[in-house]
């Protein structure tokens, strides 16, 4: 069956298309942009709603296999489907972790089976993600990986690192690096500075992060292999991957919805909602990274769906989990803080969201132009909801947007062709 | 018995950041009738008859947990203590889960103190019963710091525009933030001291001055509040070897003949001798440490006192309103 999307506003930043548009659907694939009328199809009624490629996010914990208490594959993808998110790339630090091809194996048949949207599988730099030995990353690319991180760890020992580097592009896997400096951020839970000291909490200073930041670019250089920084949480961090761009090291970036929304005041009433790791930081770190994000300087954001048990993150904050849920909020999130603010449009969305996220990751994803396959997500810019605990398709409710009024929807979803999310009001029969 | 709880609206007390002055004024008022109610022979009064207090201890308190319990005694309320050691804590049942229980058994103010911060305020959001922080980790002990500045009070008539400094381990220190978010709030002046390392980051912002030089720093005071230096709170952070601070940041006669002549000496105890503070200093005439004890008394009868009435009236209204809706129904 036909699909066709009709009278929205279509934003598409590999072709710039950025206006009204018709976009025709068959077989998985998009077969045309423009103004289409409808024959022999099912029409999806998108007036006054923006038409967008669905978002590719890049950093998600579907916690599965391991923790299939917080999180599954099948409900983390239908909370990235109720999100408008179509494709996302697993982190590997499940139980077990994604150190051996057998591994990633085992997890790619999950995929098959429950899987509500794309997902990919990064594998680890190093078994156990332990930071001693590396993993093989021609077997892990062999049985379907992307890319490679430790994430939730930095690799402490320097020669390993750049190791890791050359092997990683001797077998052409992206490297995403969680920069953290472990001996600088000890058992910090909160970012340094005056908040720390009001709320009696142990902090992580900027540089446990931006000096592992400094430190990878340099290894990614040395090795001649591209290199993309995790959530860049701070202005420090920002200046050292500009710099580097500047150079034309092959260098990205990501951040996340929640360091370009909140900041550390909003830890005020230990709320455990907002302890991520790395931490929220200044109003001056979020202002610099929004403007990094608006310039390209980050390229990308991503959610890090860090879903949690309400036992794991209801407790006293020192004890609580670090990580927030984010799939099923980034969108709305953003369009309601970023773009109804003025600070992003919906290209930029678009762009950050989608495009680029495919780029990095080098998929034939993020881009609605003929030909592409159909991952498409619908935005009702007008419709409120408020996010409530009941409400997550995701296992866990660990959202500071918990309460919170957000100004947009997500209407309707397709992923390759077919709806995975959409409540059908904007369906209709031609 | 004259203390007006009019316009005491808090059910708990978490912490002295959230107080106005006007609040604290309030607190060191009705403390200063029940000081005169613990001078009596018969030393109790009726206020919190009927009314259940829960001591709930996850950290080793000696002295703040029986000043609670006498507190809540001279008001006619029923104690009831429980520690770590004696109880479902220790099997790992949850702080809420701990505070939902204790209050299914009728439980009407919960006095906790934990080792973490944020844990009292934790704990509020999921009762209903009033809470009172007895210190949460680094964060704040505000009955401390009421009673400190209830005896400064007592000692110089009035709180504005006094020099007060606080020496000792600052970063590690509920008593220290309680007492700063006070003592400015009431236009003291404020200097902290301590080596780099114990001072936290940013302190300056909070309207204190920050001296490394403990002559400096009783130069111009008109009280002193000596903190206890918590090496068993070491985990991790450098600490100071104990001689070594002695020898820079000990509270000495030979350092008070240089302060001014009538310098209070506070302490909120248990004293390290030799550390902090000499034994002359501690058992010295400048010293109102044990004056700052029996003050505790009558600060948290005076906090336990405002915080049952404001929750009683809540909870009346609450009941009014739900009566109300129903009845509409």
């Amino acid at each position: 069956m036909k699909i066709l999307i009709k009278g929205g506003h279509v934003v598409d930043p590999a072709t710039g298309l950025d206006g009204p548009a018709d976009i025709l659907v068959d077989e998985g694939v998009v077969k045309n942009v423009g103004k289409i009328s409808a024959q022999d199809c099912s029409v999806v009624d998108a007036s006054g709603k923006i038409v967008m490629p669905g978002l590719v996010d890049m950093h998600v914990h579907l916690r599965e296999p391991g923790r299939e208490d917080k999180e599954t594959v099948g409900t983390g993808t239908k909370a990235a489907a109720k999100g408008g998110v179509t494709t996302v790339l697993a982190m590997p630090n499940t139980n077990p972790a994604m150190d051996e091809g057998r591994h990633v194996r085992r997890l790619a048949e999950i995929i098959q089976k429950t899987a509500h949207v794309n997902v990919l599988v990064s594998g680890c730099l190093t078994m156990g993600r332990q930071g001693r030995e590396l993993c093989d990353f021609a077997v892990l690319k062999q049985e379907g990986a992307v890319a490679v991180s430790d994430d939730g760890s930095s690799v402490d020992d320097d020669r390993l690192m750049l190791e890791a580097f050359k092997k990683a592009r001797a077998a052409g896997l992206l490297v995403i690096c969680h920069c953290e400096d472990r001996q600088l951020s000890g058992k910090g839970v909160v970012n340094l500075g005056l908040i720390s000291t009001q709320l009696g909490l142990r902090g992580i200073p900027k540089e446990a992060e931006y000096r592992r930041v400094e430190r990878d670019i340099v290894l990614a250089a040395q090795a001649d292999c591209p290199v993309h920084i995790a959530h860049v949480s701070c202005r420090e961090s920002v200046d050292l991957i500009a710099g580097a761009k500047k150079k034309g090291l092959r260098v990205t970036a990501e951040t996340a919805p929640h360091y370009l929304i909140f900041t550390e005041e909003d830890l005020r009433g230990y709320n455990t909602n907002f302890k991520m790791n790395p931490p929220l930081r200044s109003p001056e770190d979020r202002q610099a990274l929004r403007q990094a994000l608006k310039e390209g300087l980050i390229d990308a954001l991503a959610s890090d769906h860090a879903p949690h048990t309400e036992s794991e993150k209801d407790i006293e904050f020192d004890h609580a989990e670090f990580g927030i849920t984010g799939l099923e909020t980034e969108l709305a999130a953003v369009a309601t803080e970023l773009v109804k603010t003025g600070v992003l449009t919906w290209m930029d969305v678009a762009r950050r969201m989608a495009y680029e996220p495919a780029r990095i990751l080098s998929i034939d994803k993020g881009t609605l132009k003929p030909g592409a396959t159909a991952d498409v997500v619908i935005v009702d810019p007008l419709k409120d909801w408020t996010v409530t605990k009941a409400g997550f398709a995701s296992m866990s409710n660990n959202s500071p947007f918990v309460g919170r009024v957000l100004q947009t929807s997500v209407a309707c979803v397709l992923c390759r062709g077919k709806v995975v999310f959409g409540n059908g009001a904007c369906r209709k029969q031609a | 018995m004259t203390i007006e709880a009019k316009t005491w609206t808090r059910k708990d007390l978490l912490g002295l950041q959230e107080l106005s002055a006007q609040e604290i004024n309030m607190v060191l008022a009705a403390a200063e009738s029940f000081k005169e109610v613990i001078g009596r022979p018969i030393k109790k009064v009726p206020a919190l008859r009927g009314k259940t207090v829960v001591n709930l201890f996850y950290e080793p308190s000696t002295r703040t947990r029986i000043s609670f319990e006498i507190a809540a005694k001279r008001l006619s309320a029923d104690v009831i203590n429980i520690a770590t050691e004696s109880s479902s804590i220790r099997k790992g049942e949850t702080l809420i889960d701990t505070g939902r229980n204790i209050e299914a058994l009728k439980v009407d103010m919960i006095v906790v103190r934990h080792s973490c911060s944020g844990a009292a305020t934790m704990l509020a959001r999921h009762v209903g019963a009033s809470v009172i922080n007895a210190g949460d980790g680094w964060h704040e002990h505000p009955t401390q710091a009421l009673l400190d500045i209830f005896t400064l009070r007592e000692k110089l008539k009035h709180i504005e525009g006094i020099r007060v400094a606080i020496i000792g381990d600052i970063a590690h220190s509920r008593v220290a933030r309680s007492n700063i978010w006070a003592l400015t709030k009431l236009g003291a002046s404020v200097t902290v001291c301590a080596p780099a390392l114990l001072i936290p980051p940013r302190i300056q912002e909070m309207g204190v001055r920050v001296t490394h030089d403990i002559a400096d720093a009783l130069s111009d005071a008109d009280a002193v509040n000596v903190l206890r230096m918590q090496f068993e709170r070491d985990t991790g952070d450098a600490f100071p070897q104990q001689l070594e601070y002695f020898k820079n940041f000990g509270v000495t006669e030979e350092r008070l003949k240089k302060a001014k002549k009538n310098i209070i000496v506070m302490h909120p105890g248990p004293i390290n001798r030799g550390i902090e503070m000499s034994s002359e200093v501690a058992d010295g005439a400048h010293s109102v440490i044990l004056e700052q004890v029996t003050n505790g008394i009558a600060v948290r009868m005076a906090v336990l006192f405002l915080l049952a009435q404001a929750n009683h009236k809540g909870r009346k209204a609450e009941k009014k309103e739900m009566e109300g809706k129903e009845k509409s129904l």
